[in-house]
C-alpha cells in the first residue's frame, strides 16, 4: 500500500508527461502482480463494486477522532475532499501492518460481506494501520472516487516500455469490461486468445482541431469532408450473436440503448463501426441535452425511450467478417460501409454520415457557416488514403469547429469549488436579464487565470449581501463573457434554457451590468 | 472590535496597554509600540518608538527605515512602565520572535504574536508563559492542520534536493525570506550541493548575520551566475518567485514550496509547483490546543486565522474564548 500511495503522490504532484511514464514505468517493474492488475484497473477507471456510503464514513470517522461534527464540517469545507478530509483529521497510525495494496482491496470487499454494525470496527482498525496518505488512497477506494490525474495513453506507453509491446496492442488488450478478480495481469496483457476478447472496442482514433485554414491541408480532392455530430462517439460491435456499445469514454453503454437490440436483426455478423451516439427523429438530429437524460440514468424507462429517440451515425467501419481492416485507406472503407447502405439502413437506428462534396475550401467555409442550423459542432476533415490509426495522430484527421457562442452574463452566485479550488470562490453562478430583472441561466467554472480568481475571490468576499450555506448571493457588479457550443430549450432550468458546455471565454471588466444579455435574445438563438 | 479588559483594550489602532500607554503590534501609528517579531503584519511604520527583542532590530530598521526609534531587550529581562512590568518571551516563530508579557498588581497578560511550539534549531524555543489572559494566533486552527516533524519534512527536502540533482536539474524552494529561509538554509543538508539564495532572501540574512546565528554564507543568484552553477544546486526564494520570470534562468528546475498551507492537495496544485512541503513557522492544531492550555489563562483572545472555529472549539472545552478582529494576515504570500 505504501508503494501505491507513493505512486499516488508523486503523479498528483507531476506535470510532465514524461515524468509520468517514467513514474509509472517504476512502479511497474518494481510491484507484484498481484498489484498491477488492480492498478492498471484503477487507472482504467475502474472502480470497487460497491461504494461505501460516505456519510456513515464521516459519522466513523468523527468519532475516532473525537471531534464535535461541526468542527469535521468546518475541516471538510476548508479542504474540499472528504477522503482527504477525514485521513487529516484522524490520528496517526497506531498499528503496523504491511498489507498491499491488493491485499487492502480484499480487505474492502470482505467487509462488504459482514454485517453492517461490524463494519465500523473494520473500517476504524484499518484506519489506525494506514498512515495519512495511505488513509488518503484508502479512503479513495472505499468512496469510488478515484481519480488520477494520467490518461490510458501514459499508461499504455509506460507498459509499452516495460513489457515491449507495442502500445496499439496493449490499448486493445486494456479495452473492454475485464475484472481483476477474473483475470491475471501477465493474462490480461497476453490475452490474445481470451474469450473477453469479443466484446473489445478499437482504440479511438481522435481528429486534432484546425485553426481557420484549411488551404494548408493542400488539395480539396484529398479530403473527405463530413458533419461532425454532435452526440457521443460511440463504437458499435456485432460479434458472434452479441452487440456491444462503447463510448469514447471507453465505457460500455449497451444497455442505456436497449433498443439497439434490434440491429443485430440486419447489421451483418463480424463487424466493427465508428460512429456518433445522437438522438435524431424525422430525419433531424435532436439537442444534445436530450442524450444525457439517457446517460445519466440508471434505468432507461419507456418514457426515455420514446423522449429521447436515438440512432447510430455511422463514420467508418473497423472490422468486417471478423477481420481488423483499419489498415485500409477511408476511402475504401467508406466503400464497403455505402455497399452495406440499403441493408444497413432499413431498419432503424442506424444511419450514415454522408459526405459533403466540396471543390474549393472557399465552398466547405460556407457551407460550415450552416453547422449550427444544422446542429452539427462543425466539420471534419478526413484524408481520403488515411488509415484509422490510434489515439490523437496529427495528420490525417482534423476537426474544423464552429466558433462558440458568445453570451455577457452577470455573476449573481459565488460557491467554493471542489478538489483543487476548494478554498476558493471558484463556481460561479451567472444570470441575464429578463424584464428588468436578472435571472440565473448557466453555471460555469473554468476559464480564468489564477490572478483572476484570487481578485473574483476578493470581491465576493467584500460583496457578500447573502449566504446560503456554501453559496454566496453577491451584489452583481461583473460582467463575463461565457462561451458555449449551443443553447437547447430546457424544462429543468428556471431561465427554460440550457447551455452545452458553457465557460467563462472573459472577464468583461469593460461592461456593466446594463450591457449583459437578455433572456429574449438568448431565446432567438434556439433552434 | 472594542471589547475591553483590565489590561489589555482592543482598539482600532490595536492591542492597547492603558496602563502603560503602550501598543502590542498596532496597524496604524502610536506613539509606543511593541513589537513581537518583524513580519510585516505585525511590524508596521509610522511610530515613534518600538521595543522588540534585540534580533529584531536589524530587521525592523531593514524594513520600517534606518532611523526609526527603536529600542531591544533580551528575552526575560523586564522593564517597567507605569507600574506595568513588561517582558518578552520566546515565540518560536522566528529568530527574535516574542511574546509580551504585562503584568499590573497580580495581573498578568500574555500577547504570543505568532508562534510554534517545535524547536526548529534556529529559533528560541517557544516557552509557555502562566497568564491570566491570553491572546493566541489561529493561523491553522483546524484539525486538518497537524505537521510532521521538522525531521521528517527535511528527509523529504534533501531528498527532492539530492534526485533533483541526479536529474541535472536545480532545486528552486520558495519560503518568506523572512524566517522559513533562514530556518531552511540552517536545517538542510548543505552537503547535496551549492546553496543560492534570492536577492530578498540574501538581504535578510546580511541583516541577520550580526546577530550570531551561525547562518552559512550563501551567494545572491544573480546575473553574475550562468545556468550551468545552478544546475544541481538548491535556491532559496520568497513565495513571490513563483510563477515569475527571475525563475527561468535556473531551467530546468523544479518549484518547491514550504508553507502550511501545503498540507492540502489542492492548495499545493494551486499554486503551480512542482512540490508542496508542509514546513510551518506557526503552530497546527495540536500546538494550539497545548499552547493555550498550558498558560492556564483564565480568558483567551483568538486572533489571525481560524478565529471563529477555534473560539466555538475552546468555548466548547469549557474555556473563556473570544474572537479579536485584526488586521494580522497570518501565513500568506504577501508574509
Ligand atoms: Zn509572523
Ligand atoms: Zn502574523
Amino acid at each position: 500500500m505504501k508503494q501505491f500511495a507513493e505512486l499516488f503522490e508523486v503523479l498528483d504532484r507531476t506535470n510532465k508527461t514524461n515524468d509520468k511514464i517514467e513514474i509509472i514505468r517504476e512502479y511497474f517493474s518494481k510491484a507484484n502482480d498481484d498489484d498491477k492488475i488492480w492498478v492498471l484497473y484503477l487507472f482504467s477507471g475502474g472502480k470497487i463494486k460497491k461504494k461505501f456510503n460516505t456519510s456513515r464514513l464521516k459519522e466513523w470517522a468523527i468519532e475516532y477522532a473525537n471531534i464535535p461534527k461541526w468542527l469535521f464540517d468546518e475541516s471538510y469545507n476548508s479542504v474540499g475532499d472528504l477522503a482527504e478530509t477525514i485521513s487529516l483529521i484522524l490520528p496517526d497510525k497506531e498499528i503496523h501492518t504491511e498489507k498491499t495494496l491488493s491485499e487492502w482491496i480484499e480487505y474492502i470487499e470482505d467487509i462488504n460481506k459482514v454485517k453492517e454494525e461490524n463494519r465500523k470496527e473494520k473500517i476504524i482498525e484499518a484506519w489506525k494501520s494506514l498512515n495519512q496518505n495511505e488513509k488518503f488512497v484508502f479512503n479513495k477506494l472505499l468512496t469510488g472516487g478515484f481519480r488520477i490525474g494520467v490518461s490510458q495513453k501514459t499508461v499504455i506507453n509506460a507498459l509499452s516500455e516495460l513489457e515491449n509491446i507495442e502500445t496499439n496492442i496493449i490499448s486493445h488488450r486494456l479495452m473492454g469490461n475485464w475484472h481483476p478478480e477474473r483475470i491475471t495481469y501477465r493474462d490480461l496483457l497476453n490475452s490474445e486468445n481470451i474469450r473477453d476478447e469479443i466484446s473489445k472496442p478499437y482504440p479511438f482514433f481522435l481528429a486534432h482541431p484546425i485553426e481557420d485554414k484549411p488551404e494548408e491541408l493542400g488539395n480539396p480532392e484529398d479530403w473527405q469532408a463530413e458533419w461532425k455530430w454532435d452526440g457521443i462517439r460511440g463504437q458499435l460491435i456485432h460479434r458472434q450473436g452479441e452487440l456491444f456499445l462503447w463510448s469514447r469514454g471507453e465505457e460500455l453503454v449497451t444497455e442505456k440503448f436497449p433498443e439497439f437490440e434490434r440491429i443485430k436483426n440486419f447489421l451483418p455478423d463480424g463487424i466493427v463501426l465508428d460512429g456518433e451516439i445522437m438522438c435524431y427523429e424525422n430525419e433531424s438530429p435532436l439537442p444534445f441535452n436530450l442524450l444525457q437524460t439517457r446517460i445519466g440514468r440508471k434505468n432507461v424507462t419507456q418514457k426515455i425511450l420514446k423522449d429521447a429517440p436515438v440512432v447510430f451515425m455511422i463514420y467508418d467501419v473497423l472490422e468486417m467478417d471478423g477481420v481488423d481492416i483499419r489498415f485500409k485507406t477511408l476511402k475504401e472503407r467508406r466503400e464497403l460501409i455505402t455497399n452495406y447502405e440499403l441493408r444497413i439502413t432499413n431498419g432503424m437506428f442506424l444511419k450514415i454520415s454522408k459526405t459533403i462534396d466540396f471543390q474549393s475550401w472557399d465552398e466547405l467555409r460556407l457551407i460550415r457557416e450552416k453547422s449550427r442550423e444544422n446542429l452539427t459542432e462543425g466539420l471534419m476533415l478526413k484524408r481520403k488514403d488515411s488509415a484509422y490509426q490510434v489515439g490523437r495522430k496529427k495528420g490525417d484527421w482534423w476537426k474544423w469547429k464552429i466558433d462558440p457562442l458568445t453570451i455577457d452574463a452577470v455573476l449573481i452566485y459565488a460557491q467554493k469549488g471542489h478538489g483543487r479550488r476548494a478554498d476558493l470562490y471558484t463556481d460561479y453562478t451567472f444570470a441575464v436579464w429578463d424584464n428588468g430583472e436578472l435571472v440565473s441561466f448557466a453555471k460555469a467554472y473554468s476559464g480564468l487565470t489564477d490572478k483572476e480568481i484570487k481578485e473574483v475571490e476578493d470581491f465576493v468576499k467584500r460583496n457578500t449581501l447573502e449566504k446560503f450555506g456554501p453559496v454566496r448571493t453577491v451584489k452583481p457588479e461583473l460582467v463575463f463573457e461565457i462561451a458555449c457550443e449551443g443553447i437547447s430549450e430546457s424544462r429543468r432550468h428556471k431561465s427554460g434554457i440550457a447551455l452545452r458546455f458553457p465557460r467563462i471565454s472573459r472577464w468583461r471588466k469593460d461592461k456593466k451590468i446594463e450591457e449583459a444579455d437578455s433572456l429574449e435574445s438568448l431565446k432567438k438563438l434556439l433552434k | 472590535m472594542s471589547s475591553t479588559n483590565k489590561l489589555l483594550h482592543f482598539t482600532k489602532k490595536g492591542i492597547y496597554c492603558p496602563q502603560a500607554q503602550v501598543y502590542i503590534d498596532p496597524w496604524s501609528s502610536v506613539d509606543k509600540a511593541i513589537i513581537t517579531h518583524a513580519h510585516s503584519d505585525h511590524a508596521r511604520p509610522g511610530s515613534n518608538h518600538y521595543l522588540a527583542h534585540k534580533k529584531s532590530v536589524p530587521i525592523l530598521k531593514h524594513r520600517l527605515g534606518k532611523d526609526i526609534n527603536v529600542n531591544g531587550i533580551e528575552y526575560n529581562e523586564s522593564i517597567e512602565i507605569n507600574g506595568v512590568k513588561i517582558s518578552l518571551h520566546p515565540a518560536g516563530h522566528i529568530p527574535g520572535s516574542a511574546q509580551v508579557r504585562l503584568e499590573y498588581k497580580g495581573e498578568v497578560a500574555v500577547v504570543s504574536g505568532d508562534y510554534k511550539l517545535e524547536d526548529d534549531g534556529l529559533t528560541e524555543a517557544f516557552e509557555p508563559v502562566k497568564c491570566n489572559t491570553f491572546v493566541t494566533e489561529s493561523t491553522f486552527g483546524l484539525p486538518v492542520y497537524k505537521w510532521k516533524k521538522q525531521k521528517e519534512i527535511f528527509d523529504d527536502i534533501n531528498n527532492w534536493w539530492r534526485q533533483n540533482k541526479e536529474k541535472g536539474k536545480a532545486s528552486v524552494i520558495c519560503g518568506y525570506s523572512l524566517g522559513k529561509a533562514q530556518r531552511i538554509l540552517f536545517n538542510v543538508d548543505k552537503s547535496i550541493g551549492r546553496i543560492f539564495g534570492h536577492g530578498a532572501v540574501t538581504i535578510i540574512n546580511e541583516a541577520m548575520s550580526n546577530e550570531q546565528l551561525n547562518l552559512p554564507l550563501i551567494e545572491k543568484a544573480n546575473s553574475t551566475f550562468t545556468k550551468k552553477d545552478f544546475v544541481g544546486s538548491l535556491i532559496i526564494a520568497p513565495p513571490s518567485a513563483i510563477g515569475n520570470p527571475w525563475l527561468r534562468k535556473f531551467e530546468p528546475y523544479s518549484l518547491g514550496y514550504a508553507s502550511g498551507w501545503m498540507n492540502i492537495r489542492g492548495a499545493k496544485r494551486r499554486e503551480g509547483i512542482d512540490i508542496g512541503f508542509a514546513l510551518s513557522d506557526h503552530a497546527d492544531w495540536n500546538e494550539l490546543n497545548t499552547a493555550v492550555k498550558e498558560t492556564g489563562a483564565e480568558k483567551i483572545y483568538v486572533t489571525h486565522g481560524y478565529t471563529a472555529v477555534f473560539v466555538k472549539w475552546l468555548c466548547e472545552n469549557g474555556f473563556n474564548a473570544e474572537e479579536l478582529k485584526t488586521e494580522f494576515i497570518g501565513e500568506s504570500d504577501q508574509e
